[in-house]
């Protein structure tokens, strides 16, 4: 079927085809491939574009640390953009892309712009565009649409996300062989275990059945190693999920992706999903990544990781090309080289670096024909979208000119299988912050220092061969069972044959063609899915910069979705090399989470629209929803906004709401305010220390409006508060501040004053608010309820009865944020929805109208209360306020002692005043700065805090606070809204409706 | 994310709690004998440690009470938490 097929080897399974598209052509694979294979089995070598010169690029490695391979996924609602195609699944109808190029992967225009790679330097954007800067907003525009790969999804994603949190004893990530033998051993203990593995299927390396351990193929021990783990009860193996992120105190994130032929037999599954993971102990067994190697032309389609090479031919059955030559600086090619001989596949050369090779591995090859050439490197790569020919030179040539005389060979070569040696995956353990170190003699960053419960086993702890790697897994677990108290058997793993095993320690420090000076022509690639190139590190370096943290921002070095996976410490080499620093005081750059992408579905998970904050509804909710009632968000409450009538606009409805409530009756649900029981002998000593004045005269039966102060004077929460028993007081709060202001009130009750016998019940939910507001509220209340004496003598304002109302025992406060005659009952509030329709029902006779937040507001703002949070800002005291009154001389309080700092008797501070303006008809934008002429030299001396149209008065008023604002009463200012318009205004007195308070009080 | 040891619940998820600052900050008391300048030192000035520090947690989610631990800035290892009226 495939023409590039290598007979018989391979976990593909080669009597399942899968039909696939790649940019519209039809082509097929087989179970077991993954994207990228199928299309190397296909011959497909192109795949993509590069970012900033558009080059053409296929794939360098062959699992997560491929940087090349981007595609879109897909199409409309269930697009996915920049995927990488070697850690895609075949299935069968998968429609493919590249991105990132136009018309097509074939024919670029944007590879016009790598002609043009001379300027386009390191900062190249920031260098260009600077000037004019008025023309910053066009440079953008065309830079966004040059920026990124693949194009966002246009259509809202239909799939399915989820979370789940799960706790272990052990956690294992990584299933090759070091992280199979810690599950065995784990799973033996009998503790909870879960490995969590990136691939289709468990064994790592193994899957290229090259190993033989004892005795047995490496196929053949993974299965059964696997047959164990399975019927082990507490082992859970996660397939397909990558742990992305370290976090603290072994919270790991694991993102788990459903396979698509799994999706298409159920309807219950997610597309991906997020495991949370606590694990009292994790095992890292993240494996070692390969290197790449830094020459002109080692981005061409055909030049690919050794590790890929191999695992595309032994693992996927992949025959990659005819001649495949290699070429590194250490000695893990060598074991390959032999067996690619084996199966037919010619390697033309062995380009290695070094010119002191053990000559037991020169010998091994010579021997079956294969040419090494010691000494040499790679001068050139011939071709432009594959591979053709390389070039290659002897290093002691460097310094001579590059001449005729120049010894140079050309080497026929299809595929080009790169080695720069090999890095322990220090991702995830790094991330947490785990130290880690330069090693001298295996020339590469180690993990030093661990952690406590996290460990890290296998070829990523530094280890080569895979007897140590399987053996220290299963030892490393047995030790740590000791912590549980629990004593496995020990067991030795005897490996037979081993390609793996390679004495790293002679590895060369070069990775980088030695040329005499870099070229923009001549592009070496370090970073490749970002385009950077050793002359942008050399221009980095001249411009002044040192630190690798900052040459990897300025250049955008290991920044890309790949995270510099197979180039991260090739930067770290040629800083040093350049700067002739030692690479440990180089160092790495930062390993961050996420390890791989992880798609904002999975992230959100289902916290999407509805679902993305609690809801609170008061118990009335559905009275008001059938009422018509349009709504808003007040902290997580649901509120009446205003109940539009005969498709009133909001104004209209407004201005109908205020004036019932001034004219007879309103009525308002009012059950979000913040409610706290206050209970206990001590209680008034107790609200003395958190509100600005006394309470300890206050009889039972009587209300008093609070105001609450931050330690450090300025306001936080205002609201009446009722004696309701002898030693118990309901506390009213803020909608928004009720949850703020028990932490509050709690954290002094726990940390300052234990001493107070005190305490506090939140009952916001349990008890519904109902306020009836307006001349006519008294004569509707005494319809409903006949035990409490509703005369101004008996019930005056500012008092609190108990009593029954409607036939539902209730709380009765004689309190107004309108300034009106007005009554808030409290019933329990299962009682509360019949309790509003009755009053409904009482109230009809006098036109009684539902208001909702916004007449409040217009109602409240004509009286000149002011609401805590949009009035104040944090920064504000009771006596910017005009409410230094209510300050108590005779006792403390939270917030006293600052009110004497000398900021906060500053005599030009802001002042609470109202405005109206100048013309009546002139609205003054909220949130408009207060300057006291138009001149250009103003400065802003206050801002408006509310600006209504009082329905009540006819006219625009508005709330601010200016500075020394009561002393300038009568002065005319300007309100200057963000758009520079103007209001000329007059400061006047806060209260612009019944200063005497008489309403209030009939 | 952190797992907190609520001296009083045991180990929760971080969700579960608010962050109160540094804890052990004395209150000048009275306050009125206080100098603006140790008053202003008690409102304002905290100490950025790197290494082991002491601060004020809430178990707001669960049982209201508020606690202080002993946190390493460097790491998050919290070594340990312990009830306000202990030491």
């Amino acid at each position: 079927m495939n023409k590039f097929r290598v007979k018989n080897i391979g976990r593909i399974a080669r009597d399942k085809i899968l039909h696939f598209t790649f940019n519209g052509k039809k082509y097929v694979g087989f179970q077991g491939d993954t994207l990228a294979s199928a299309l190397l089995a296909n011959g497909i070598h192109l795949i993509a574009r590069s970012i900033k010169y558009h080059r053409p690029r296929g794939f360098i490695g062959s699992g997560v640390d491929d940087p090349n391979g981007l595609v879109k996924i897909g199409s409309g609602s269930k697009a996915l953009p920049n995927h990488f195609a070697t850690q895609i699944e075949l299935y069968e109808g998968l429609e493919a892309e590249s991105v990132n190029c136009w018309p097509s992967v074939n024919f670029d225009f944007g590879a016009l712009q790598g002609k043009l790679s001379r300027f386009m330097v390191p900062g190249f954007y920031y260098k260009t565009f600077m000037w004019p800067s008025w023309l910053w907003p066009i440079y953008e525009k065309l830079l966004r649409n040059r920026a990124g790969y693949g194009v966002v999804p246009s259509l809202p994603d239909v799939d399915r996300y989820e979370k789940r949190n799960i706790h272990c004893e052990f956690l294992i990530i990584g299933g090759g062989p070091a992280g199979i033998t810690a599950a065995l051993a784990a799973g033996r203990s009998g503790l909870r275990v879960i490995l969590v593995d990136e691939q289709n299927e468990l064994g790592g390396t193994l899957l290229n059945d090259r190993v033989q351990i004892d005795s047995k193929y490496a196929h053949t021990w993974l299965n059964e190693s696997i047959n164990e783990l399975n019927k082990m009860p507490e082992v859970k193996i996660l397939s397909r999920s990558t742990a992305f992120g370290n976090y603290e105190h072994q919270y790991i994130g694991v993102l788990e992706r459903i396979p698509e032929h799994h999706l298409k037999n159920s309807i219950n599954l997610p597309r991906e999903r997020i495991w949370k993971i606590r694990a009292a102990k994790t095992f890292i067994a993240t494996g070692a990544i390969e290197r790449s190697l830094v020459f002109v032309g080692n981005d061409v389609p055909g030049v690919m990781l050794s590790s890929a090479v191999e695992s595309f031919i032994f693992r996927y059955g992949v025959s990659l090309g005819k001649n495949v030559a290699f070429v590194t600086n250490n000695d893990s090619i060598y074991n390959l080289c032999e067996d690619l001989n084996e199966l037919g596949i010619n390697v033309p050369a062995i380009i290695d670096f070094r010119s002191n090779i053990n000559e037991a591995l020169i010998e091994k090859v010579t021997k079956i024909g294969i040419d090494v050439y010691p000494g040499w490197q790679i001068e050139k790569v011939i071709g432009n979208k594959r591979i053709n020919q390389i070039e290659i030179s002897e290093l002691e040539n460097v310094d001579k000119e590059v001449s005729k005389k120049h010894k140079i060979k050309k080497i026929n070569c299809d595929i080009l299988a790169m080695s720069g040696g090999w890095d322990t995956n220090l991702h995830l353990y790094s991330q947490i912050g785990n130290k880690i170190n330069y090693d001298a003699n295996l020339k590469c960053f180690v993990p030093y220092e661990e952690f406590k419960n996290q460990h890290m086993i296998g070829s990523c702890s530094g280890l080569t061969g895979t007897q140590d790697c399987l053996n220290q897994g299963f030892q490393t677990v047995l030790e740590s069972l000791k912590d549980f108290g629990i004593d496995i058997s020990s067991k030795k793993f005897k490996v037979q044959i081993d390609p793996y095993l390679y004495d790293q320690s002679t590895i060369s420090n070069m990775i980088e063609s030695v040329l005499k000076k870099s070229s923009m022509k001549r592009k070496q690639f370090v970073d490749f899915q970002l385009d950077v190139t050793s002359r942008d590190i050399d221009i980095s370096l001249d411009e002044g910069f040192e630190s690798i943290q900052h040459i990897k921002r300025y250049t955008k070095a290991n920044t890309g979705t790949d995270q510099g996976k197979i180039s991260g410490t090739n930067l770290s080499i040629l800083i040093a090399q350049k700067t002739g620093k030692e690479i440990s005081e180089v160092g790495p750059t930062t390993f961050r989470p996420p390890y791989t992408p992880v798609t904002f579905g999975a992230i959100a998970g289902r916290s999407l629209l509805d679902q993305f904050d609690p809801v609170r509804q008061t118990s009335i909710h559905d009275w008001h929803v059938s009422a018509g009632a349009k709504f808003e968000n007040v902290g997580q409450w649901k509120r009446p906004w205003f109940y539009p009538k005969d498709n009133e606009i909001m104004d209209d409805a407004v201005v109908r709401e205020c004036l019932a409530v001034r004219n007879s009756l309103g009525i308002c649900d009012a059950s979000t305010l913040g409610k706290i029981e206050v209970n206990g002998p001590d209680s008034a000593e107790f609200l003395n220390r958190v509100y600005v004045n006394n309470w300890t005269k206050l009889q039972i039966g009587r209300c008093r409006y609070g105001l609450m102060l931050g330690d450090d004077g300025n306001v936080m929460d205002d609201g009446v508060t009722a004696r309701i028993g002898e030693t118990k007081y309901l506390m009213h709060t803020t909608t928004t501040g009720a949850s703020t202001v028990m932490d509050w009130l709690e954290r002094w009750l726990q940390t300052e004053w234990p001493e107070l016998k005190v305490y506090l019940t939140s009952v916001t939910d349990q008890w519904s608010t109902i306020s009836i507001n307006g001349p006519n509220s008294r004569k509707v209340l005494s319809k409903l309820c006949s035990d409490i004496d509703l005369s101004n003598e008996s019930f005056p304002f500012m008092s609190f009865k108990s009593g029954i109302v409607s036939g539902v025992k209730a709380r009765v406060f004689r309190v107004s944020f309108a300034g009106e005659l007005s009554y808030e009952i409290n019933v329990h509030s299962e009682f509360a929805t019949a309790l509003w329709e009755s009053i409904m029902d009482a109230g009809e006779e006098f036109g009684i109208t539902p208001y909702g937040t916004e007449a409040m507001h217009v109602l409240r703002a004509e009286k000149g209360y002011v609401i805590v949070g949009q009035d104040t800002d944090g920064s504000v005291t009771p006596i910017d306020l005009g409410y230094g009154k209510m300050l108590s001389k005779t006792k403390d309080f939270l917030g006293k002692r600052s009110l004497d700092r000398k900021e906060m008797v500053r005599n030009n501070r802001k002042q609470f005043v109202g405005l109206i303006p100048v013309m009546s008809s002139e609205k003054i934008p909220e949130g408009a700065q207060i300057v006291e002429s138009l001149s250009n030299s103003s400065i802003m001396i206050g801002h408006v805090t509310s600006s209504y149209f009082s329905p009540t008065l006819d006219k625009n008023i508005a709330l601010s606070l200016i500075e020394s604002g009561r002393t300038r009463k009568g002065e005319y200012v300007y309100a200057i809204d963000t758009k520079g318009g103007s209001v000329k205004v007059e400061i006047v007195s806060p209260v612009f409706y019944d200063l005497e308070g008489y309403r209030q009080n009939v | 994310m952190l797992m907190i040891n609520c001296p009083w619940c045991g180990f929760r998820d971080e969700t579960e709690f608010k962050y109160g600052g540094q804890a052990h900050i004395v209150r000048p008391s009275p306050p009125e004998l206080a100098s603006d300048k140790d008053w202003a030192d008690y409102l304002y000035m905290r100490k950025n440690e790197k290494g082991d520090h002491f601060e004020q947690w809430c178990h707001s989610s669960g049982c209201r009470r508020w606690f202080n631990v002993e946190r390493n800035t460097v790491t998050n290892e919290m070594t340990r938490s312990y009830k306000t009226d202990e030491k």
